[in-house]
């Protein structure tokens, strides 16, 4: 703080309270519509406080009983299908590309450029802008509808590979010269030094792309065709637009908040974590 | 050890890309029984496709109202979340949550905030006199997209502004203010300039958000509509593609869309290697 200034104290926290007002509050409308039933959510206006009707709500979308609700969208499935993705795109992202970075910096063999500038090229054709292609090539492989067509078009990535190059280069030679006067194969300098030492980097990385898989939506959209492979994302979608019958706010909104528990939970628990992942892998 | 990334470069990136390029130069039917090839046609017929140079203005419109009030409203809070000492990290923590938020998510919390009828918003905008209806008016559409893309990118904009004030040397501020810089000055001669490749760094990352990571919000709310007046190209893309069955023109698109990318991300490091280091 350079100076004492009450009044600009005030006019912080009256901007920032006012902010956080601003983006806390469909969040809060959504959890407080999530515990009222249908009838109340269909009279205007909508109510601002909670209701008693949370249990129920929670209740039958997950089993899929009662509300008139379909029972085939079951919940459960779909958190799980979420939850296999995420881990899976986070886990696979970080793997391979500690894997190439390793390989890039520690190794000199043919075509390294070559390989460098070709994973950088990706940096720049984000999945969506080649859905159709790349659509086809899973069809081709016969894909559709499977764990592996979901996760493994989403695990390249150019960002990672650089945040764990850019790292791989800042420890100082004389730790590889070390190893190798020790003996140490290369599996074992990457198992007990490069592992231990990226720790921070690895926890940052994965809160990152754990979110950045759970809230795929246009990728699944096209890979899952069946019901038992909607991650959460796209179920809520099609909660929300299906069938001609009035839109039940109270249960999609119960989905909703279901939906964006997990990611939430890993943003605020692993606050510090995330921030330096977001930060540091952007630049 | 650098096969299983190269593996999937190659078979998820180049092909599909390459296959991009391969068919925004042919011409197949539906069930792709028959294919020739037709050399510029699918791009001389985007050309004069009239809904795809309205679909350009819809994006271009639309990225740039996100990524400016998303810049602006995040660099105002990230400036008065810099100078509070008590009670940072609650608002720290209340302010990152979209981003948590799936873009549909977010699309459909804001869909039901603004539902004909029963919504929030609408209620209270009928007090004002304004009839409130996205099924009907294309304005209103367009506002409700902007706001709830906005609304999941302040997050990030948020971060990194505040990471940028943190970076400032507080001796500066503080030599600026014994000078007799007040709040404001310090502002606009100091920390602004300062945050300037942060800005820029943002201006880029906002608008490729716009343009692709913004198809659940659409999906989600107005799917394109009224009519085609918020079909944005990365919709454009998928409904022509998978709806409307016209691959070639889709590719072709799509090629397009690359060469947007591309020419964003050559700016973006063009800018980073030439930027000052004060």
């Amino acid at each position: 703080m350079v100076e004492q200034n009450k009044i600009l104290d005030y006019l912080s926290h009256f901007v920032l309270c006012l902010g956080v007002a601003v983006v806390a509050f469909p969040i809060y409308l959504a959890l407080v519509a999530s515990t009222h039933s249908a009838q109340e959510m269909s009279q205007s206006p909508v109510p601002l406080w909670f209701g008693s009707k949370m249990f129920e709500n929670y209740y039958s979308i997950l089993t899929g009983e009662g509300s008139g609700f379909n029972s085939r969208l079951l919940i459960g499935r779909m958190l799980w299908v979420s939850l296999v993705m995420a881990v899976g795109v986070a886990t696979g992202k970080i793997v391979i590309s500690i894997m190439s970075a390793f390989a890039v910096v520690y190794f000199r063999f043919p075509f390294r450029k070559l390989v460098f500038w070709g994973i950088f090229l990706t940096l720049m054709l984000p999945v969506e802008v080649r859905i159709v292609p790349t659509y086809k090539v899973i069809a081709d492989l016969g894909l559709v509808n499977t764990y592996t067509g979901l996760i493994v078009p989403l695990t390249a990535s150019a960002t990672a590979t650089f945040l764990f190059r850019q790292f791989f280069l800042t420890l100082p030679d004389e730790l590889t010269e070390a190893a190798k006067m020790d003996g140490a194969s290369p599996w074992r300098f990457l198992w007990h030094i490069l592992l231990p030492l990226s720790r921070t980097s690895i926890a940052a990385l994965f809160v990152i792309q754990f979110i950045y898989g759970w809230n795929q939506y246009l990728w699944p959209l096209l890979i899952s065709t069946d019901e038992q492979m909607y991650p959460i994302v796209m179920g809520i979608h099609n909660l929300s637009t299906g069938g001609d019958t009035q839109v039940t706010w109270n249960l999609v909104m119960a989905c909703a908040i279901l939906a964006m528990l997990p990611p939430a939970l890993v943003v605020v628990g692993m606050q510090k974590w995330f921030v330096k992942g977001l930060v540091d892998s952007e630049k | 050890m650098i096969a299983p990334q190269i593996f999937i470069v190659l078979v998820f990136f180049f092909w599909p890309a390459g296959q991009a390029l391969v068919q925004s130069f042919q011409q197949s039917d539906p069930f792709g029984s028959s294919v020739e090839w037709s050399g510029l046609d699918n791009f001389r017929a985007l050309w004069q496709d009239e809904s795809y140079l309205a679909s350009f203005k819809t994006t271009a419109i639309f990225s740039v109202s996100v990524a400016f009030s998303g810049i602006s409203i995040s660099l105002l809070l990230a400036f008065f979340a810099d100078r509070v000492v008590r009670g940072k990290y609650i608002y720290r923590t209340l302010l990152i949550l979209p981003y948590a938020v799936a873009p549909v998510v977010a699309g459909i919390i804001w869909l039901f905030l603004f539902a004909p009828s029963i919504g929030l918003l609408p209620n209270l905008l009928v007090n004002l006199g304004i009839q409130w209806n996205i099924l009907l008016n294309s304005n209103h559409a367009m506002i409700l997209i902007v706001i709830a893309s906005v609304w999941k990118q302040i997050s990030y904009n948020f971060l990194f502004f505040l990471a940028g004030l943190q970076n400032i040397p507080k001796s500066l501020i503080e030599a600026a203010a014994i000078d007799g810089a007040s709040v404001v000055r310090r502002f606009w001669a100091i920390q602004l300039p300062l945050l300037s490749p942060t800005t820029f760094f943002l201006l880029v990352a906002n608008t490729v958000y716009a343009f692709f990571d913004t198809f659940g919000v659409v999906d989600a709310t107005t799917k394109g509509g009224p009519g085609k007046d918020t079909a944005i190209l990365i919709y454009k893309v998928y409904f022509d593609g998978f709806k409307a069955m016209d691959l070639g023109g889709s590719a072709a698109q799509s090629i397009v869309l690359m060469f947007i990318v591309i020419s964003l991300t050559i700016i973006q490091f063009r800018y980073i290697e030439s930027r000052v280091n004060y």
